[in-house]
């Protein structure tokens, strides 16, 4: 038999058997098939609930990625600490030396106010802050080529002793590329999940089908027409694999919603959720359910169908 | 309705188990097909349904060319011809009633309740509308068949071995129901080896009797 005398299953036509409702019966013709529609049900919803968690990976680690490289952009500063006569001299010194070297794109002077406000949260707003010896602090933006942080800090040394190189905040750079990596891994789990599912699904179809040769072979012989039954198979799959990755997401929303928030827990598992609108995002996962179990009974039951006359 | 020319059939490559048939079944027309086991009624009558098509030849259905038939085609073809098959072919898992249903259900035409409780009373099968097919007897499987096989007002009935496992009481009033139905009009064809049924049946109505022998098909005398 040729592939096109199968037309008749295209997708409008599944996809209005689909989506109307079975006041004919048309559903009972395929017998109920208790164990394996379970499974598509439990398999369906265990994918979606680690779909959720994969998005919200992707999600996390794509926010962390994006803060901590904003940061770093800024991360760079020198503080000078000297005696009060000195001050101004080293002062001048650094900013000549900053601007002579390679891969600094701007350095700036943070005025007084400006500095005050950085240690505000230290020595709190009353303190008297033209009291202290306070540093001066230059802010260094880095060129997109960067510069060697080494041979500035012994130029510096040399030239304005009481000047200190800070760059600690650099440390982050790999975490940055490990976020942006875990980003990927999140991506790439839920296509491996997306994938699995089908898989899943189709195996699930095509063994409903094939113990149901006899009902196919009998409906045929009787003039049933392949969209008919094709869309008896669908109806069920596409049903069951929706619901079942409904409940899995909705586990799946509560388990991240549950994760301890913000304040509580400190370092990389602080970002791992949804924020704001991202909450609709898992929303999607029993829609690709569906449609993954749409295209999976339908090609399932292409294959069957091409075996009975 | 259906028209061979110069048919031929075989289930492997170039051994024909049906060769050079040429044939044509009128409307309200009553045939019988006769031949040992194994020389082909059931696989005539396949072709007749389009689950088997022609090897070399020319046939017609309805006017249509089988060969031209797409899948939706043969479906339609399938509604417009009543079959009661040598294995009657039920689905198990719904009742009687909704097996003899079936082919309207699954054309999404409307089911008429109080006329398939006519036809169940016809066969007298009232009784076990609500049965499943695996509880039913040999007899009681047959007259469901072709209440089944009537439901689309078909213009051609086809029956192979009606009567195959029945009692003699029982095959009669089978037969009485297939000559009703021709009475009414209806083409009907039986596949069958039962030569008392055939002599039976030629008392009521103008039967042809064919038979298949050595591959062909031959219009059987009136010795029988
Ligand atoms: N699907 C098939 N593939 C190959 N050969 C087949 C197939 N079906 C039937 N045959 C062979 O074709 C021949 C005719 O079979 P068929 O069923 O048409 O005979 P029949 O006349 O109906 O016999 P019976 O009176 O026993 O019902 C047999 O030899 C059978 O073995
Ligand atoms: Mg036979």
């Amino acid at each position: 038999m040729k592939k096109a005398d199968l037309k008749s299953l295209d997708l409008a036509a599944l996809w209005r058997g689909l989506t109307r409702p079975d006041p004919a019966g048309h559903d009972r013709v395929v017998p109920p098939t208790g164990f394996t529609a379970q499974l598509t049900v439990f398999s369906a919803g265990a994918m979606a609930f680690l779909a959720v968690f994969a998005l919200a990976l992707a999600l996390a680690t794509g926010r962390l990625a994006d803060r901590w490289s904003s940061e770093l952009a800024q991360t760079v500063t020198v503080r000078i600490s000297a005696p009060e006569d000195q001050m101004d001299q080293q002062t001048r010194t650094v900013m000549e030396v900053l601007q002579t070297t390679p891969g600094i794109a701007e350095s700036r002077l943070l005025p007084d106010d400006e500095v005050e406000k950085l240690l505000e949260p230290w020595f709190g707003p009353d303190v008297p802050v033209e009291a202290l010896p306070v540093p001066r602090l230059i802010e260094v933006t880095e060129a997109a080529e960067g510069f060697d942080a080494e041979a500035l800090r012994l130029r510096l040394q040399g030239e304005a002793p009481g000047a200190v190189l800070d760059d600690h905040t650099r440390w982050r750079e790999p975490l940055v590329s490990a976020a942006n990596r875990l980003r990927a891994l999140g991506l790439i789990s839920l296509a491996l999940i997306a994938a699995a599912s089908a898989a899943m699904i189709t195996l699930a179809a095509k063994a409903a089908m094939a113990a149901n040769g006899q009902v196919i072979r009998v409906l045929r012989l009787i003039g049933a027409r392949d969209i008919t039954i094709a869309t008896a198979f669908v109806r069920r799959f596409t049903r069951r694999a929706a619901m079942g990755a409904a409940g899995g997401t909705v586990l799946g929303m509560a388990a991240v919603w549950a994760l301890p928030s913000m304040d509580q827990a400190g370092g990389f598992l602080t970002g791992l959720g949804f924020q704001g609108w991202g909450w609709l995002w898992p929303l999607l996962v029993p829609i690709a359910a569906a449609a993954i179990g749409f295209a999976a009974t339908r090609w399932a039951a292409l294959k069957i169908l091409r075996e009975v006359r | 309705m259906i028209e061979m020319q110069n048919l031929s059939f075989g289930y492997s490559g170039n051994d024909p188990l049906l060769a050079d048939l040429s044939l044509t079944l009128q409307p309200g027309s009553f045939h019988f097909l006769t031949g040992p086991s194994g020389s082909g009624k059931t696989s005539f009558l396949r072709l007749c349904y389009a689950e088997l098509l022609p090897t070399a030849g020319r046939m017609t259905a309805f006017g249509q060319d089988v060969r031209g038939l797409d899948r939706d085609g043969i479906a339609a073809l399938r509604r417009r011809v009543g079959v009661v098959h040598q294995d009657t072919q039920f689905l198990d898992h719904l009742p009687v009633a909704e097996n003899i249903a079936l082919p309207l259900i699954v054309s999404g035409e409307p089911v008429d309740m109080p006329a398939l409780g006519d036809l169940l009373s016809w066969v007298q099968m009232s009784g076990q509308a609500r049965a499943m097919p695996p509880e039913l007897s040999g007899g009681e499987r047959q007259r469901a068949a072709l209440a089944r096989a009537v439901i689309m007002s078909p213009e051609l009935i086809l029956a192979d071995e009606p009567t195959g496992n029945l009692d003699w009481e029982m095959s009669m009033r089978l037969l009485q129901l297939l000559i009703e139905l021709n009475r009414s009009g209806k083409a009907v064809l039986i596949a069958t080896h039962d030569l008392n049924l055939i002599r039976a049946a030629k008392q009521q109505v103008q039967a042809r009797v064919l038979r298949i022998a050595g591959k062909r098909l031959q219009l059987a005398g009136a010795d029988l």
